[in-house]
Order: structure tokens, then sequence, then C-alpha cells
């Protein structure tokens, strides 16, 4: 019975080794045959470093042979995967990143060959654009942990993007925005728990009803409120950059981390608090001990309701914050439907991350980085449509949800209603 | 229960079936006076903007009177057919929104959710508009049905591969059909702008071919035609396969209880898979009755909403054929009604989307409407609908 059981795992451990190795050594062919043979000889890219108006010491840029560098990507993902095949290594995220490293640079080097490429600011568009999608992440995780699925971030956050900017617009402070955003998000949210736990409403279905009213309630206030007093009620301003002294000096490392708006920096408070808050403390325990296996912390005197409701409200008012950088975060103003599915994303980038805090919020960095990749080449003027380019999250998003670049484990109560 | 009698009986099954629409009955009606505190708060009368719908999904009766007098008094049909307008218009809207909820519904019973519709639809559209405009020269009896036939399996293309990646790697096709509505628009954008563009500067589709519309009833203002009949046989076709085949027995098994049908030696991975396959093919039929039907050709924004409102009509419809044909109709006439009231009282169409949002929770949770309205539950089982991330 054990033994058989080692064997299968084995088996699967094996299957899995191979077809690492191959789609390395298929990438690293790809590499070769596609960015390889269409770079010229000679051309140099050049990797900007320094960003218009920041306050960094600046440095040279940096320059690079195009065609050798790709050569030198074919020839490491070829080599890892060799390896891989031959040995194999333990570590699948190394296996991911050495995959993911070698063909994007290589893509960039052949895209911005005899061009100038700004890295700094690509790397910085992709935290801000990160952003959004890490707070519905976080607000996912910490839903999902106490085993409440909530598929309505995305109308959560439209509402909530919508009464920031009318707020702000109207009281003048875009801190009254922020707060009656997060307070929105709240709301709504916490309607959400109140039908799935005491109506025990199927989660999904909720949630759905959630997009849908978002969808709507918003479109009918856009169109009939604010089309025709756009200054009175659509025009917020946004957060200024705050630059943090000394740090944002730095050169790379400054603009793209230390000089950023008040919800960026935010977000990233969050994700160490709620770090801490999930795994260091009562409430965490109790949290995750809910999401788990409800019916031992309802025996052991957690009040699975009270923590469920209070966990929801909580990622509830996660993704108004999330809301509110749409609008007063990034644009000021509100359009219908900016998410542009979002909060979609930003449940794929919770499964990424495993259900964990600081794993959605890397993850969601993967995203932003495809969405400012997606960007900048279409500056480059790549011969591929943008449409394709701007198809790429949600592409990259189905492949993540497949599980084969590492299996994700949910809370095992996850969306299961509870009866005592 | 063998000692009941057969009226007893006939009794009984009667009062479950009217238990059965009240809920649905009460949740419109609650949805309907929830959209008209909307629209008091947005400083409009609601009777004014309800009657503009009546009269936009109707037809006034006045001009309906008006226009059967003229024809009888001389035979002139341009006024009894301008009276019948907003009936077969509504008539028209529900035709789509039939095959759409199909869909839905379809996904439902075998316990997935297919919020993919949309793309669905679009994508079903385009392959629809693509057969029409670009054979010329066969007869009618072999284009139309080759381009209604188009529609279908660019749907079921669409839903394929969702219903693939959750049978195969137990991805959640919730996530995943949202992911492929906008890789659907987004490939949508680049066909209409590049391969797929007609003549002109617009981004849209060349016309079809008139060997490849489905016939219309009337003469020109009213659009009704084939479709509406095609899908009333495709709800009957649900039906049968649903409750009739093995097949379908299958699906509903997998659907209520998939450990019991794994037990019972049902094959869930090709189940989900099939499930996925007909229900992103019937809202490719959607699209192609739109397409065929209606508008000739496809443009930006051609999909506006279809996903989202069929899975307010599966709902509303408790996920049976004959439910999702009058939700349909309920939402055919709402939708072609409410742009009237936006022209008439100046209530964006979005209401219907809120109404939509407040049914859909109200179906979904019967206890408040029990509980407002003071109604005693029935004991029953209740069908799951949807599951969690896991399989």
């Amino acid at each position: 019975m054990n033994n058989s059981s080692i064997d299968i795992s084995s088996a699967i451990e094996r299957r899995r080794r191979i077809s690492f190795g191959v789609t390395l050594l298929v990438v690293g062919l790809v590499i070769y045959l596609l960015f390889g043979s269409n770079t010229k000889p000679g051309s140099l890219t050049t990797f900007g470093l320094n960003l218009l108006g920041s306050q960094a010491i600046e440095v040279s840029d940096l320059v690079i042979p195009a065609l050798p560098a790709v050569h030198l990507m074919a020839a490491i993902a070829v080599f890892t995967g060799a390896y891989q095949l031959a040995r194999g290594v333990r570590s699948t995220g190394w296996l991911i990143g050495i995959l993911a490293f070698t063909f994007v640079f290589a893509f960039l080097m052949w895209a911005a060959q005899d061009k100038s490429f700004n890295l700094t600011g690509m790397l910085q568009s992709s935290l801000v654009r990160a952003t959004p999608i890490a707070l519905a992440a976080l607000c996912g995780v910490i839903s999902e942990r106490a085993a409440v699925i909530n598929i309505g971030i995305e109308g959560i956050m439209l509402m909530s993007a919508l009464v920031a900017v009318v707020t702000a617009t109207v009281s003048g402070s875009l801190y009254v925005g922020l707060v009656s955003a997060i307070i929105m998000g709240g709301l709504v949210a916490a309607f959400h728990a109140f039908l799935v736990i005491r109506f025990k409403v199927d989660q999904i279905i909720s949630g759905v009803a959630i997009n849908i009213f978002g969808a709507g309630a918003t479109s009918f206030i856009s169109s009939r409120f604010m089309a025709h007093a756009t200054d009175k009620l659509n025009n917020s301003g946004t957060f200024p950059i705050i630059a943090i002294p000394g740090l944002s000096k730095i050169p790379v490392l400054g603009p793209v981390l230390f000089e950023n708006n008040l919800i960026v920096y935010l977000t990233i408070l969050l994700v160490i608090v709620m770090h801490i808050m999930l795994f260091y403390t009562p409430w965490g325990l109790r949290t995750r001990a809910v999401g788990e296996h409800p019916k031992a912390a309802d025996t052991l005197g957690v009040n699975v309701y009270f923590m469920r409701f209070v966990n929801v409200t909580l990622g509830g008012m996660i993704a108004g914050l999330g809301g509110a950088y749409f609008t007063i975060g990034s644009v000021g103003r509100f359009d219908e439907i900016m998410t542009a599915g979002k909060g979609f994303i930003g449940l794929a980038a919770m499964v990424f991350g495993n259900w964990n805090p600081i794993g959605a919020y890397t993850s969601s960095l993967i995203f932003g980085f495809a969405d400012s990749l997606q960007v900048k080449l279409q500056i480059l003027r790549v011969p591929i449509p943008s449409e394709f380019l701007l198809m790429a999250p949600y592409i990259v998003t189905m492949i993540i949800l497949t599980g084969v670049v590492g299996r994700a484990i949910p809370p095992a109560a996850d969306g299961q209603p509870y009866e005592k | 229960m063998s000692n009941t009698t057969a009226p007893e009986k006939k009794e009984k099954k009667r009062s479950a079936i009217w238990s059965e629409l009240l809920v649905p009955v009460l949740a419109v009606v609650s949805g309907l006076i929830l959209g008209a505190i909307v629209i008091v708060v947005s400083g409009e009368n609601p009777f004014r903007a309800y009657g503009a719908l009546f009269t936009g999904s109707f037809g006034s009766p006045v001009r309906l009177i008006d226009g059967l007098q003229i024809y009888s008094a001389t035979g002139e049909t341009r006024q009894l057919l301008r009276a019948f307008y907003p009936l077969t218009e509504s008539l028209v809207t529900a035709t789509p929104y039939i095959f759409a909820g199909l869909s839905v519904a379809l996904g439902f019973r075998c316990g997935l959710f297919n919020i993919g519709a949309e793309g669905q639809f679009f994508i079903g559209a385009l392959s629809a508009a693509f057969v029409g405009y670009s054979i010329q020269g066969l007869p009618m009896i072999i284009h139309l049905p080759l381009a209604i036939l188009g529609g279908a399996l660019g749907g079921a293309l669409w839903g394929m591969i969702p219903g693939y990646l959750k049978a195969r790697f137990g991805a959640h096709e919730v996530v995943n059909t949202i992911m492929m509505n906008w890789i659907a628009f987004r490939l949508s954008d680049w066909l209409l702008d590049g391969p797929m563009k007609g003549p002109g500067f617009r981004p849209v589709t060349p016309t079809i071919f008139e060997t490849a519309e489905l016939p219309r009833f009337f003469p020109d203002p009213l659009r009704f035609n084939l479709g509406f009949f095609l899908a009333l046989l495709a709800a009957y076709l649900v039906y049968w396969f649903l409750f009739k085949t093995t097949l379908g027995f299958e699906i509903r098994s997998v659907g209520a209880n998939p450990d019991a049908a794994k037990y019972a030696g049902m094959n869930i991975v090709r189940n989900f898979v099939l499930v996925m396959v007909l229900a992103g093919g019937l809202a490719g039929l959607a699209g192609s009755a739109q397409v065929l039907g209606v508008d000739y050709w496809v443009g930006q924004g051609f999909s506006a909403g279809y996903g989202f409102d069929a899975i307010a009509i599966a709902l509303l419809g408790k996920s049976h054929p004959l439910g999702v044909v009058l939700a349909a109709l309920l939402f055919g006439f709402l939708r072609s009604g409410a742009t009237n009231m936006q022209s008439m009282a100046s209530i964006p169409i979005d209401i219907i989307s809120i109404i939509q949002g407040m049914v859909i929770v109200f179906i979904a949770a019967p206890e408040i409407i029990r509980w407002f309205y003071r109604i005693r539950a029935v004991k029953k089982d209740e069908t799951v609908l949807t599951r969690g991330w896991g399989s």
C-alpha cells in the first residue's frame, strides 16, 4: 500500500521532470530560431536605467550586443533543460524563473534591437499596474482563508472606484474618497457574507450577482448623472507621488520602489501586515482553522460564522482600496467597466500565490509585468498586433489555473457553507 | 404514498408547480419594485418610465386598434405592421436569449457555471458572419445551414477549451470562461480591424450574402425571422436530450453528485467536456441567430451583455428548457422595452442590469423572498448549482 503510493508519486515526479526539461529545450530552440535568426548581427540594444524626472542618481545606460545575448539566453535554456532531463532539479520555482527570464530577455533583445528601451520605467509601471491585481488577490486570500469564495471582487472594485471619485470630487479631498471607497467595499462584501452565511446562498452565484449589479449600477450612475457633470462629479485628481527621502536616490530601485503614490505603498504594507496577521496571531490561526476544518474550530469555541463574516468584510475593504486605485489612484475619473477583468486576474494571482499574501503579491507582479510589457512593446512598434499582446495576461491566467506550473491547494473547506 | 388517490396526486402536483413558479415571479416583481425605487431616486416618474417600458415591449394598444381599423377599412397594412413592430422586436431580442440561456442552463445541469456565453456568442457570430460573407454562389438551402453551423462550431470551440481545462486539470471554469471572454473581445478587435474588416472605414465585417440570411416573415421594418422558431426547437431538443436520453441522465447525475456518478461508472471528464462543447455551441447559435437573422454583419461591442443576461435567465428558468424560454421572453421584453424607456424617459438601459442583479440574488436566496412575503418554505431538495475551486 505504502510502496505503491510512493511509486505513483515518483512516476508523477518523473513525468513532471521530463515535461519541464523538454519545455526548456523547446524554449531554447524557439529563442534561437525565432529571435536569433531575426536579430541583425552587430545590432545593439540599449536598456535605459534612468527615469525622467526621478530623484535617483543618474547612472549610464546598459548597452548590450543583441545577437550574442539572444544566443546566450538560448544556450542557458538548452543547458538547463538538458541538466533537468539528466539529473532533475528539485525546485520548480527556479525552473519557471529561468524559463520566463530567458524567454522574456531574449524577446526584449530582439524587440528593442537598435533601439532604446527604458527598463526602469517598465519595472516601475509593472509595480503600479500590479497594485489593483494585488489588492484583488489579497481580498481573495483573506476571504478564502476563511472558506468564503468572493468572485464579486470585480463588481466591488467598480462600485468603490465610482464612489471614490464622486466623494473625492464633491468633498475636494482625496482622503475622503479613499475612506468612502473602503467603506463601500466593506459594505458590499458584508452583504455577500450575509447572503452566503445567513441564507447559504451559492457563493459563486452571489458573487456573479454582485458583478452584474456592480457593472449595471455604475454604468447607470455614470451615464445618468456623471456624463453631463464631469467637473462637478467626475474630476477628482489623483494622489501625488511621494518620494521617500534618501531611499529614492538609489539608482533603478529608487524610482521603482520609493517614488510611488499612497495606494501603492499601502498595498505593500498590507501584504506584510496580512502575512503577520495570518501566520503569527491568534486571529490568523482561527481564520485558517475556520477555512480548513470549521467543525474542529467550532468545537474549540471559535465562532465560525463571525470569523467568516469579519474576514469577508475586511477583504471587501481591501478590494475597495483596489477600486479607489482605478480612479483616484491613477486617472482621476471614472469610465464604465474600467476594471477590465482585473478582479478575476487577481483571483488567478491568489491561486498562483497559493493563498499566501506574499505569494499573491509576487504573482500579481508577474501580471503587472506582462501588462506593462504589452504597453512598452506597442511603443517599440513590435510587428505583433497589440490585441495579441493585450491577450497575454488572460492567457497567462488560464495557464496558471491549469496548475502545470505547480499545483495549488486551496483551504480544505473553501466554498462550502458551514452547518452546525 | 401508495394510498393517495389520483385527484389528490393531481392536486399535489398542481400546488407543487404553483410553489415552483411563485418564487421566480415574486423575484421578478421585487426586482421591478426595487428598479422603480432607483428610478424615483434618480428623479424620474416610475409610472412614466415603466409605461414607456411597456409600450416599448408590447406596443401601444391604441395604435394597434387604429392599425386594425385602417386594415379592415382599406386593406392597408402599413399602420398595422408598425403597431406590431414593438412586439415582434421583443421576440427578436428574446431569440439569442433563448439560445444563450439554454447554454448556461445546460452547464448548471452538469454542475458547471458557464460565464463564457458572452465570448462564445461573439466568436459564434464572427464565425457565422465569416461563412455568410466569404462563400458566394451557394444556394440558400446549403449556405444558410452552413452559416448557422459555423456559428455553433465557433462557440463550441470557445466552450471546449475551458471544459477541457476543467476536466483535465481541474482549473475552475468560472475564471477560465471569463478569461476566454476577454480573449474573444481582443481577438475580435483584431479580426474586425484586420483580416475580417469589410470595405469602408468602420471596423465591421462585410455584409453577409442574401443566401445566408434567416428568412423574415414580414416586410421590412419588422425583423421577426425564422431564428425564433429555431430557438424554440433548440429548447425542445435540449429538453429531450437532458430528460429522455442516457447521456442526459449521466449529465444530470454528474451535476447532482459527481462522486456517486463516478462510483456508478460514469465518465466525469468526458461529460464536462461534452457539456461545455454543447453549451458553447448553443451560445454560438445565439450569435448565428443574431447575425444571420437581424444584423447581417458584426461590429465591435456586438455581444453587449448577452452572456450575463443568460445567467439570470438560466437561474430564473431554474435550468429547465421551458423555464429558460419563459425567462428569455421576459428579458427580451424588458431589454426591448428598456430601449424605448431610455429614449422616452431618459432612464439609462443599464437599469435592466440592476434589476437583473437583484433578481439573481432573490432567486439564489429564496429565503429572502419567503421572509419578505411571509411564504412558508416548501421542503424539497435544492439543486446544487456550482462548486468551489475543487473538482
